[in-house]
């Protein structure tokens, strides 16, 4: 770590050591894992941790982009680019081609999402690519039901998640065992928070797609959120687009990522205004999220991310 | 900054979730938009427990299901916190929850003093040789925050502390609710002068584990330029670096580090408990399960253990698993279970099968040899699990008390580590 001196055994040292634990024992037991990129900055995160769990030698398994088709430009500009850059296998999944062979239902409205199709076209993509374990970089302090769930988390061959059979995980004693069908999600960066995760891109200097700086941006404002001026979003009667400097907490679809007001256009200044911040990422920026009182938990159950 | 994990426990209503969010309230770890969504759903009052049940049949019933992990941080110390549930059936998840923990906050009510949920919670912290153990005395403004009432909860404490072999307890007398004695000194307990719950947290010392030595298991080999070959794991314990002599166990092969990684690459020296790789001089043959290893534990192929069964299944004499050590599995047996511990009595009777959630001495023969410390030396080389190989589920957390060093039939020689 180059830009921010630490003591030996720093938390985020700790964090770190206990991560790539995870990654290299989920590689080692299971036989065809991949690493689920979203191009956000926890995806962007584990595939440091991935590049260094296996130093000197390459990562031993794919990313695995699920596309929705409303993304950022910029991230799949970056994700092209990084995965060319370190020499890492992609594999890309697309929502649009499982609208197209009829596979989901697109909804319809002006607040239509993709969000929640994706979660057909993972599972598709699992069993297509014959996966037994994916890598997420979902984190316990992101939502509530995260906070109950497993590093190494088992999804039966429906992908559901069964909050109430989950194996005991007991010191750093972790049981990766799945029967056919079944595979894992692990999550490496658990206990991990997002200062966490932005202290760790600050002192490893990781490169981000510029959406997580301060820009100038076509945006209007629904429900409290600021929203990108998109193809694939229709304004509501009385919502004006107007410019404003803003950058993203999250990356998600452009449909249902909000944006936050900042002037913070280098990451010491971004992590200065996470330390400050009175809200939640994905209460500030997630329109998913907001849904319902159990709204991931309910998603979770169903097999995604 | 460095990392403390902490793992709390009480009864069903001593105020648990409510201290915890104390905690986190407190300590500004709840934004504002969690925060509206406690105010939302307080019936009266800002109900700081809600902050803390994740899972929807938890909010419908009012009750935790299952270890919650939350983290948190002040300017000095960053927190990982293991939020194990109350009730008797889960206390599977206590053992779960416990398992990574420096740090034990058992929760007592101070009108209640010891239920039987604290003695068992207790047990598991002494048997989970959890190093430090603050019992934070609650409710405290419900008894008038009476010193005597405080004395009498210590002194319960410490009679069974003292039967349980539980070291290192600290007391604190809070009243979660009010926030007495959590963050900020109270004022209505005069008395107590020492320092608040937090303060406390934030400077509690975290300490390597006792063995002498450095153990690696090996999870994987990577391969690098030239074809040289990493083993790369988890330091455990101890310390490696260029020159060590070590030994590959349970193989017994002797050979010398030549060059240590840690996460930013090459290295001078790498500690526990860091996740490094490191190369041999000579071409020696590893592999995944194997312990590298100075000042190397002997091997074995029978251990005695205490043993906490998961499982929703009971288990009894002769069934068969496997055993998870380190990065090593090995087919194991049952081979006689000595005593399970009465809670009530703390003794260990004998037993003819174990259910969710009993603790008992154990006796097990392997199919393979493994390379261990007894759990009171070092965590990670001393702890197992038990999978079912039909289900694929853990269903046991055993922790190793001595085992019989292999080619020594006799017996006579059995080392025990741990008393009792």
């Amino acid at each position: 770590m180059t830009a921010v001196a630490m003591p030996a055994l720093s938390h985020l040292r700790a964090l770190e050591a206990e991560a790539i634990h995870v990654l290299r024992e989920v590689a080692a037991e299971r036989e065809k894992p991949a690493l689920l990129f979203s191009g956000g900055k926890d995806s962007i995160v584990l595939v440091r941790l991935a590049q260094k769990a296996f130093a000197p030698g390459a990562v031993p398994f794919p990313l695995l982009h699920v596309d929705t088709g409303h993304n950022f430009p910029e991230v799949i500009a970056f994700r092209d680019r990084m995965v060319t850059e370190r020499g890492l296998k992609l594999l890309v999944a697309s929502v649009q081609k499982s609208i197209d062979s009829g596979r989901v239902q697109e909804e319809t409205g002006p607040r239509a999402s993709r969000n929640r199709l994706q979660t057909v076209t993972l599972l598709d993509a699992i069993e297509e690519h014959g996966l037994d374990a994916c890598f997420g970089g979902a984190r316990r302090d992101e939502e509530r039901s995260r906070a109950k769930e497993r590093v190494l988390s088992l999804r039966d061959d429906f992908g559901q998640w069964d909050p109430r059979r989950q194996r005991p995980e007991l010191w750093d004693l972790y049981n990766a065992r799945v029967r056919r069908g079944e595979h894992l999600r692990a999550f490496p960066i658990s206990n991990w928070t997002e200062l966490d995760v932005w202290q760790y891109i600050a002192a490893e200097e990781l490169e981000l797609p510029g959406i997580y700086l301060a820009h100038e941006r076509e945006v209007f404002e629904r429900d409290g959120m600021l929203y990108a001026v998109s193809d694939f979003v229709t304004l509501i009667d009385g919502e004006t687009p107007f410019s404003a400097s803003v950058r993203y907490r999250t990356v998600g679809d452009m449909s249902c990522t909000g944006a936050v007001r900042s002037t913070a256009t280098s990451l010491t200044e971004v992590v200065a205004e996470i330390a400050a911040t009175d809200i939640t990422e994905r209460g500030q920026t997630r329109a998913d999220d907001r849904a319902s009182e159990a709204a991931m938990e309910d998603r979770k159950r169903e097999g995604y991310f | 900054m460095d990392l403390l994990r902490l793992a709390t426990a009480g009864s069903v209503d001593d105020g648990k979730s409510t201290l915890i969010g104390r905690l986190l309230y407190d300590a500004k770890a709840v934004l504002a938009d969690q925060l509206a969504h406690v105010e939302e759903r307080s019936v009266d009052g800002l109900d700081l427990a809600l902050l803390t049940d994740g899972l929807r049949a938890e909010r419908e019933q009012g009750i935790t299901i299952d270890v919650a992990y939350r983290s948190f941080a002040t300017p000095r110390r960053r927190f990982i916190l293991a939020d194990c549930p109350g009730h008797q059936q889960y206390t599977r998840n206590m053992v779960t929850g416990a398992s990574t923990a420096d740090l034990a906050l058992l929760l007592v009510d101070a009108r209640a003093g010891l239920t039987e949920q604290s003695r068992r919670h207790a047990t598991i912290a002494a048997l989970l040789r959890i190093r430090h153990v603050i019992v934070a005395v609650n409710k405290m403004d419900l008894v008038g925050y009476s010193e005597e009432a405080f004395d009498d909860a210590v002194r319960q404490v410490c009679e069974l502390a003292a039967n349980i072999g539980l070291e290192g307890v600290e007391f604190i007398p809070i009243s979660a609710l009010h926030g007495d004695n959590v963050v900020e000194r109270s004022a209505a307990m005069p008395w107590y002068d020492g320092p608040p719950l937090l303060e406390r947290l934030e400077t509690i010392p975290v300490e390597p584990p006792a063995v002498h030595g450095a153990r690696l298991p090996v999870q994987l080999v990577l391969r690098g330029s030239n074809g040289t070959r990493w083993a790369a794991g988890r330091l455990a314990a101890g310390t490696l670096k260029a020159g060590d002599e070590v030994v590959l166990l349970p193989s017994g092969v002797r050979s010398r580090i030549a060059e240590v990684r840690d996460a930013d690459g090459p290295a001078e020296a790498v500690e526990a408990p860091l996740s490094v790789s490191v190369r041999f001089e000579d071409e020696v043959d590893i592999a995944r399960g194997e312990l590298i290893a100075t000042d190397p534990p002997s091997v074995s192929r029978e251990l005695s253990a205490t043993l906490c069964w998961l499982g929703d299944r009971p288990v009894r004499e002769r069934d068969r698993f496997v055993l998870k050590h380190g990065t090593r599995a090995v087919p194991a047996r049952l081979e006689a279970i000595e005593g399970r511990i009465d809670f009530g009595s703390l003794d260990w009777p004998a037993a003819e099968e174990l259910r969710l959630n009993d603790i008992a001495h154990v006796k097990l023969r392997l199919g393979g040899e493994v390379a261990a410390d007894a759990y009171a030396q070092c965590h990670a080389t001393g702890a197992f699990i038990l999978i079912d190989e039909a289900t694929n589920d853990t269903v046991a957390a055993g922790m190793i008390r001595s085992h019989r060093p292999e080619g020594d039939a006799s017996g006579s020689s059995t080392r025990d580590y741990v008393g009792a």
